[in-house]
């Protein structure tokens, strides 16, 4: 056993209001320079739809991700021997066309404008060129369903979706959507790092976090198309591809990241997971619909004495290990399994994991109306007749098995029915406890649910462990020297060379 | 013959022949090997291919596949022609196989001259590639161009190239490469092949100060690593 922490993350969609101030709070960190200007650390995507770049969950065209080959696994994308190949050009890069042109206003227009009758405009020009340019589409531009007949009509998750569903779906009084927030997932598979024909991408040991080395990146682009998420973006500008790095300065100074910090729905947790290294190869090659259960195996219980003595002796910090005994993330993933992660088949092994939207699938009942229900069964009976279609979300979370996306709403349910039970009273407590029976639950695990689901406060959500950097560098030099040696680190300007 | 160049001798080569193949070659490796140390060890955040392909996609493919493939190729043969001369002219001794090798490096330098009028149109007309077009990839773009015809000029012009490189090039190269220069064999090319030679030079001395850097870090290594890289900070990169 080889036990490793990695920092891991949980979005809680039913939660998410898709007001992006996660992502503008990203940018004005990290991406508001010349070459970044179309890069999203952080997206909230509306689904359905086909997201950002465009179809990025169409892998026939960007071949992102792994495939199993015979008893081994491949790059989908580049790998040894194809590499040489797709050097001089990459046949599965996107475009900047497939995210967006980057664009400002002329607003100088608006002061230089002779006097007349109309007033001035200011034209839109691109921040690539400098031209002017006709916006054609930008970050959010099938945000809440906007030209949902072209976007969300394309949602590559509606293939397993019966055509019947699909027109309901287009109905306007059944239209559906939710939110779909998306940063790095920092797998532990990471397709982005094993295509690096540099070796610029790594993975930090001791937290896990995905990184990019801007000195060795050399603009190959593999990072870009191997990533099935793409959560690498190519600075056009510097030649340097970029990617979310779970702002990691702030995480060393016992801080959420910026995206965790600022979201208003309060929907994300971070907290860390334990897992078995020596397992991840195994468990990537698995068969599609062994892979959610196989990644939940793969997570360790931090509370089992040989997982810590196992811990230990691979060198973890007795802090972390308790870190660790705290998290969020595992009672959501391992001990409630109510977290899924997404798109498990691209065998990433992703570590940022979703509670599926539960609110689309209760707003619809047989009679118009909310029916609390009688007995237990007919409480988890509209889980059929939701509005947003079951293989839709199992499409998206756990490689087309409704049972599992089932299993997670119906223990929702259950500790919705059991509160109201308890607190409003309008349901018997017999169906309430039948309910919990039902959805595999109990009253105990349904207090604990609601508690982090509803009152959670700011340190029970981001328990962040201490990362040890000085320690880091007290292995090797007195840090008082180790200072004043390198001063702040990177100091040539990250501008484009010759 | 060996007393004709006896009485050549003391006459001696031009002192502008001494200069551009004694003096330059000097100057340019100097140039070429302390500013691309000083690059790399100063300037490392600038060591990038720097691609456009995310900015252009389709012209791409048809300049920058056939200039890559096209210019490793006679890298490679002028490179085989420095390091085996005689090997080369024992391949050249049998005329089907000197017409396979000729044709060959004809075929690969039209290929790259395709490549590089391509990619130097395309930088030329996409709004996007021009807004990320630098002053010295202008120079570089034109200097290749200028190469590549020359190079083309002369296997067309002077034939055989492969073995007169092997018979007269390479002894020339090596001369310098052990610092007992004599050029007194190129005095006597003619000037196609003369600018041809300055030209290298010419692309040796820039080098190190445009993106043609990027040869220099191309991922040899992506093929026999790992695929997935950890870094630890205290361990030192033990584990994988």
């Amino acid at each position: 056993m080889n036990v490793r922490a990695q920092v891991s993350m949980v979005f809680h969609l039913d939660k998410c209001i898709g007001c992006h101030t996660c992502s503008i709070a990203c940018k004005n960190i990290w991406t508001d320079r010349k070459g970044t200007e179309y890069m999203w650390f952080n997206n909230v995507e509306t689904k359905p739809g086909t997201g950002y770049p465009t179809q990025w969950e169409d892998q026939s065209k960007y071949r992102g991700g792994w495939e199993v080959k015979g008893d081994r696994l491949r790059l989908k994308s580049t790998g040894k021997g194809r590499i040489i190949t797709n050097i001089f050009h990459n046949p599965h890069l996107p475009t900047m066309d497939d995210y967006y042109e980057p664009w400002t206003y002329k607003y100088e227009d608006l002061f230089n404008a002779p006097a007349g009758t109309d007033q001035p405009t200011a034209l839109p020009i691109s921040k690539v060129t400098g031209e002017y340019i006709d916006i054609e589409s930008g970050p959010n531009w099938d945000d809440d369903l906007g030209g949902s007949n072209i976007y969300a009509a394309n949602d590559p998750n509606l293939k397993d979706v019966s055509e019947e569903q699909r027109q309901q779906l287009q109905a306007v009084e059944r239209l559906v959507f939710f939110y779909f927030p998306r940063i790095c997932n920092h797998c532990l598979n990471p397709a982005c790092v094993a295509s690096c024909p540099s070796g610029a991408l790594y993975k930090r040991g001791e937290d896990g976090i995905v990184l990019i080395n801007q000195k060795r990146c050399r603009a190959w682009r593999s990072c870009v198309a191997a990533c099935p998420y793409k959560k690498t973006y190519y600075n056009w500008s510097t030649g340097k591809s970029e990617k979310c790095l779970l702002c990691y300065p702030r995480l060393e100074t016992g801080q959420a990241p910026a995206c965790f910090h600022s979201c208003v729905g309060r929907i994300r947790y971070l907290g860390l997971l334990l897992y078995d290294a020596d397992r991840i190869d195994e468990i990537a090659k698995l068969p599609p619909e062994k892979l959610v259960e196989g990644q939940r195996d793969l997570i360790l219980d931090p509370n089992d004495p040989n997982v810590i003595a196992a811990a230990r002796k691979a060198g973890m910090p007795e802090q972390v290990i308790e870190f660790a005994q705290r998290s969020p993330v595992y009672q959501f993933v391992k001990v409630w399994k109510i977290a899924l992660p997404p798109h498990i088949e691209y065998r990433t092994l992703p570590m940022l994991y979703y509670v599926p939207p539960l609110l689309p699938v209760l707003g619809s009942t047989a009679n118009q109306v909310y029916e609390n229900g009688v007995d237990a069964k007919a409480i988890f009976h509209a889980f059929d007749q939701q509005r947003v279609p079951m293989g839709y979300l199992a499409s998206l979370f756990s490689v087309g098995d409704e049972a599992k996306i089932r299993y997670v709403l119906r223990k929702l349910v259950a500790v919705r029915t059991f509160k109201r039970a308890e607190t409003v009273g309008d349901i018997p407590m017999a169906v309430a406890l039948e309910a919990l029976k039902l959805a595999d639950t109990t009253e105990a695990e349904v207090e604990d649910i609601y508690r982090m689901t509803s009152l959670p406060t700011f340190a029970q959500r981001f328990v962040i462990p201490p990362m040890h950097r000085e320690e880091a560098i007290e292995a090797f030099k007195d840090p008082q020297d180790h200072k004043r040696e390198v001063g702040f680190g990177f100091t040539a300007s990250p501008k484009r060379g010759l | 013959m060996y007393s004709l160049l006896q009485t050549a001798a003391p006459a001696g080569p031009l002192p502008i022949n001494d200069l551009l193949f004694v003096v330059v070659p000097y100057v340019v490796l100097a140039v070429f090997f302390s500013m691309t140390i000083w690059r790399y060890v100063k300037e490392k955040f600038s060591y990038s291919s720097y691609s456009s392909q995310f900015l252009e996609n389709q012209h791409q493919f048809w300049g920058s596949v056939p200039w890559h493939y096209g210019i490793l190729a006679l890298v490679a043969g002028h490179l085989i022609g420095f390091l085996v001369p005689r090997g080369v002219l024992w391949w050249n001794s049998v005329p089907a196989r000197l017409y396979i090798i000729e044709g060959a490096a004809l075929i690969f330098g039209i290929i790259t001259l395709i490549g590089l009028i391509n990619l130097i149109v395309r930088r030329a007309t996409n709004p996007r590639v021009r807004a990320v077009t630098s002053k010295m990839d202008v120079v570089v773009l034109v200097l290749l161009l200028l190469q590549v015809i020359g190079g083309l000029w002369v296997a067309l012009t002077a034939r055989w190239g492969s073995s007169w490189f092997a018979a007269v090039l390479a002894p020339y190269l090596w001369s310098l490469f052990t610092f007992q220069p004599d050029a007194s064999a190129v005095a006597q090319l003619p000037w196609s092949i003369k600018l041809h030679i300055l030209g290298a030079y010419a692309i040796f001395a820039l080098f190190p100060f445009t993106r043609l850097v990027h040869v220099l870090v191309v991922p040899n290594h992506y093929l026999w690593r790992r695929f997935q890289v950890v870094m630890w900070n205290k361990r030192a990169s033990k584990a994988e």
